[in-house]
């Protein structure tokens, strides 16, 4: 850097440390629970060691769920997640590709009018039209179904622009040869629009990946069958409202599980998370 | 950095010189977006404008037009004033604590240069944790009777901790989860932010005899102001929607509806109270909110592109 400071250098980490030791704490605080027996929950303090019973509360929480919470198996909640994840993020991905392709290399009659349509939905997240949102899918009979749980959320007017600002940086030359070369729009559009798009595809996909993972809201609102719970839901479902007959332990492996794969993608694409979020958010 | 893409579009305005010839296919093209957009999107938002100037009897059999009867009696309600209060202070303090905090990590981790990368990685993880999983993790820290952090403070300070009945005590809990998932957010964008200041300015400023916390004060924070801005409406838009999960996993509004935000309070009012009038004009007010909160955003936005 420029100067020399060490005093100033050791505060930095010194904050640093402390930063990522906060952050953590909890996250501990719940792997240590997801060791250690019903029992040993109970008795106050906690322990700040884990323990030997990690294999034993993961098997039984996957396996059978959790006990006396009365809720399914939390591998089938994690597929769930899994199928609402994939299915939000490669939806929103797909349709958002189609339309900008659309807007940018058409002139059509209304195409302005979708655009705007399209933009509207920024300003309607589900929280504010959940009531008449549910009315519709539960009169479309899809209550606990994975399309009720998905298609609400599918449409993504930051997707659209985004792939939109990025077409727009495509050389009209690529478009010149293709047409000169005898190429459809679609030929176009599969042969060089989507490839080009793939780095941004990518960065969509950890930040729409996590977004779908994390829903609450809506899964909650459509989800009445325990098998159709996601696992974020069925977490919640595990604590009622006293906190006498928590199974704390089982509570906190079926977390660290909800955690792990949404913290994984992060993790493993860290590159493509930041570019993702630092472009989306625009 | 986003406001360069956007200055490269800008000159094009949007418009391509080649194109392909119409047809039906654009109009295939948009169709799926569209209609989800139609469904989903736009007639259930139109419903609940309609219905917020309705009125339904106790039955559910009479409806009639109230024009903003609903509006008014909304905002005569104490407990709907209540609940914006409870939600301007929950994100004055979630915001301001989230911003603070992860300004100066990212202070830090710019300076330090060396294992940056690594305290990064350390610092991003909880945006992928779930609102409602950060509110279990931190109520189980908290927990009144067998919590690591209630034992401590009491042991150690006599502290007395009990979020279900002290309502204090609740707002610090829903602001604490939530602010712990927005620092890693921030954080990014600061640190991007830090990172796209010119070396050659500090450089410069240190020859002349700037001191780091100078240096901080007099270059860095002020150049960081579109990224403080722009973060300081995502915070308050996420203060006001995705605190849905944290509140409802934790505190549930209570006790004496202390952390009732309105968000919660739409659902609560909606789905357990059953009052769909009520709900819905609750629906269009904050409709306004993000509406009004997505127009400072895009002209701020416009206004960097320009300066840039």
């Amino acid at each position: 850097m420029i100067e020399h400071r060490p005093g100033l250098r050791i505060f930095c980490h010194v904050m640093l440390a402390l930063g990522v030791a906060t952050l953590a704490f909890p996250l501990w605080i719940a792997f240590v629970g997801s060791t250690h027996t019903a029992e040993r929950m109970l008795a106050v303090p906690l322990p700040l060691l884990p323990g030997g019973h990690l294999l034993d509360n993961y098997r039984t929480v996957l396996v059978h769920g959790v006990e006396g919470a009365s809720t399914a198996p939390v591998g089938r909640m994690l597929f769930n997640s899994l199928v609402v994840a994939l299915c939000i993020s490669i939806g929103k991905i797909s349709i958002s590709l189609l339309s900008a392709f659309a807007i940018v290399y058409f002139r059509f009659p209304l195409r302005m009018f979708f655009f705007w349509l399209i933009f509207i939905t920024l300003m309607l997240p589900v929280e504010v039209r959940i009531f008449p949102t549910y009315k519709v899918v539960s009169e479309l009979h899809m209550i606990d179904t994975y399309p009720g749980l998905v298609l609400p959320l599918i449409a993504s007017a930051t997707a659209t622009f985004l792939f939109r600002q990025f077409f727009l940086t495509i050389p009209d030359e690529l478009t010149e040869a293709s047409r000169m070369d005898g190429a459809g729009p679609m030929r176009f559009f599969v042969d060089v629009v989507v490839p080009l798009s793939r780095t941004n595809m990518a960065a969509l996909f950890v930040i729409l990946f996590i977004y779908g993972w994390n829903q609450y809201l809506w899964p909650l609102l459509v989800t009445t069958q325990e098998n159709m719970y996601t696992a974020v839901i069925g977490i919640k479902r595990m604590i009622p409202g006293g906190d006498a007959s928590v199974d704390w332990n089982l509570v906190m492996s079926a977390a660290m599980l909800a955690m792990l794969p949404p913290a994984l993608v992060v993790l493993l694409m860290q590159k493509w998370f930041v570019k993702g979020l630092v472009e989306t958010e625009k | 950095m986003p406001g360069k893409d956007a200055a490269k579009a800008r000159p094009q305005a949007g418009e391509k010189r080649v194109r392909f010839p119409p047809g039906w296919l654009p109009y295939a093209l948009v169709a799926p977006q569209l209609a989800i957009t139609l469904v989903f999107f736009i007639w259930p938002a139109s419903q609940a404008l309609w219905q917020s100037l309705l009125i339904q009897d106790a039955f559910g059999i009479h409806v009639q037009f109230a024009g903003l009867t609903n509006f008014r009696e909304l905002f005569a309600d104490p407990l709907y004033r209540e609940s914006f209060k409870v939600t301007a202070v929950f994100s004055l303090l979630m915001t301001s604590s989230a911003l603070v905090i992860s300004l100066l990590l990212a202070a830090c981790c710019d300076y330090i240069v060396r294992g940056a990368r690594a305290y990064e990685t350390l610092l991003i993880w909880p945006y992928a944790v779930a609102p409602a999983i950060a509110a279990v993790l931190w109520s189980f820290v908290f927990n009144p009777s067998i919590g690591l952090l209630t034992y401590a403070m009491h042991r150690w300070f006599g502290y007395e901790w009990n979020h279900l009945l002290n309502p204090g005590q609740a707002m610090a809990l829903i602001v604490i989860a939530s602010a712990w998932k927005q620092i890693s957010y921030n954080f990014l964008f600061f640190l991007a932010g830090m990172q796209a200041i010119p070396k050659s300015l500090l450089e410069g400023a240190a020859i002349d005899g700037a001191g780091p916390i100078r240096r901080f004060a007099t270059i860095i924070f002020p150049l960081l102001s579109p990224t403080t801005f722009f973060l300081l409406v995502v915070n308050i838009v996420q203060a006001f929607f995705e605190t849905f999960g944290v509140v409802d996993a934790s505190t549930k509004g209570g006790p004496v509806r202390a952390t009732e935000i309105l968000v919660y309070k739409v659902y609560h009012d909606g789905f357990e109270a059953g009052d769909l009038g009520g709900s819905a004009a609750q629906s269009v007010v904050l409709m306004a909110i993000v509406m009004a909160l997505t127009v400072v955003q895009f002209r701020y936005i416009e206004r960097r592109v320009q300066y840039a």
